[in-house]
């Protein structure tokens, strides 16, 4: 999947990933889409649920190497 | 305006761990755009007091309890094996293990994310203490009237 911007969120456990989203999305036009991406295996329902509660578009996971690689379109 | 979904938590506890489980689901608030309000009260205003500096108090009953409960979000406990700060310290190791924030990073990104500080001038009077005993990002000082106003809006609300 393509992505505008990536953030490196490895090594980092909840809240610290959705903090950093929550932070770079604030920089973004509508219509890009971030990648993050982490190891801390809650992201897997954290982003989707964030994504919901946002409004933003929740796009999908690739994971590769114990690395999650989850996409967000921001509303 | 929409009025946004409110959070409210009340901080009672002065001890590291539960403290940093508040700010955790402070900040899970405020990321999913809630407006978030923390009411410290009795062992949680040592959260929000001051590292730096003595802290004065009137009469020598505050005197020794503010000299045995001096406070400041670096001087926290654990809840469990404190052991004189030494399980402290061991914690503070795991933390940083894993880029876990500590108590007072924590703080900061709360307000950066809008997170409001209440302190409880009940507490603040019996304590003896005032409003220079605290840092200067406490928002309001006020009692449990304020507090049930922001509470029975809240859809999240929870005691700490």
């Amino acid at each position: 999947m393509k992505s505008d911007i990536t953030i490196d969120c490895i090594g980092l456990y909840c809240p610290m990933p959705i903090v950093n989203t929550t932070r770079q999305m604030k920089n973004m036009q509508p219509g890009q889409v971030l990648e993050v991406v982490a190891d801390d295996e809650g992201i897997k329902l954290d982003m989707p649920n964030w994504a919901k509660m946002t409004g933003n578009e929740f796009l999908g996971i690739e994971e590769t190497g114990g690395k999650y690689h989850v996409f967000v379109r921001k509303a | 305006m929409v009025e946004k979904e409110k959070m409210t938590l009340i901080l009672f506890s002065g001890e590291m761990d539960k403290v940093l489980a508040a700010f955790n689901i402070a900040l899970g608030g405020a990321t999913s755009g809630m407006d978030v309000t923390i009411f410290f009260t009795f062992w949680g205003l040592n959260v929000i007091k001051r590292n730096e500096g003595s802290i004065k108090s009137k009469g020598i009953m505050r005197n020794m309890l503010n000299f045995m409960n001096r406070g400041g979000s670096k001087r926290l406990p654990l809840s469990k094996f404190h052991m004189m700060g030494m399980g402290k310290s061991m914690m503070l190791g795991l933390m940083k293990d894993i880029n876990f924030p500590q108590v007072d990073e924590l703080m900061r990104t709360a307000k950066e994310l809008g997170v409001k500080f209440m302190a409880c001038t009940t507490t603040m009077g019996m304590m003896g203490i005032g409003k220079d005993a605290f840092i200067t990002e406490v928002d309001s000082y006020a009692g449990v009237a304020t507090y049930v106003a922001e509470a029975r809006r809240s859809s999240i609300n929870l005691f700490i």
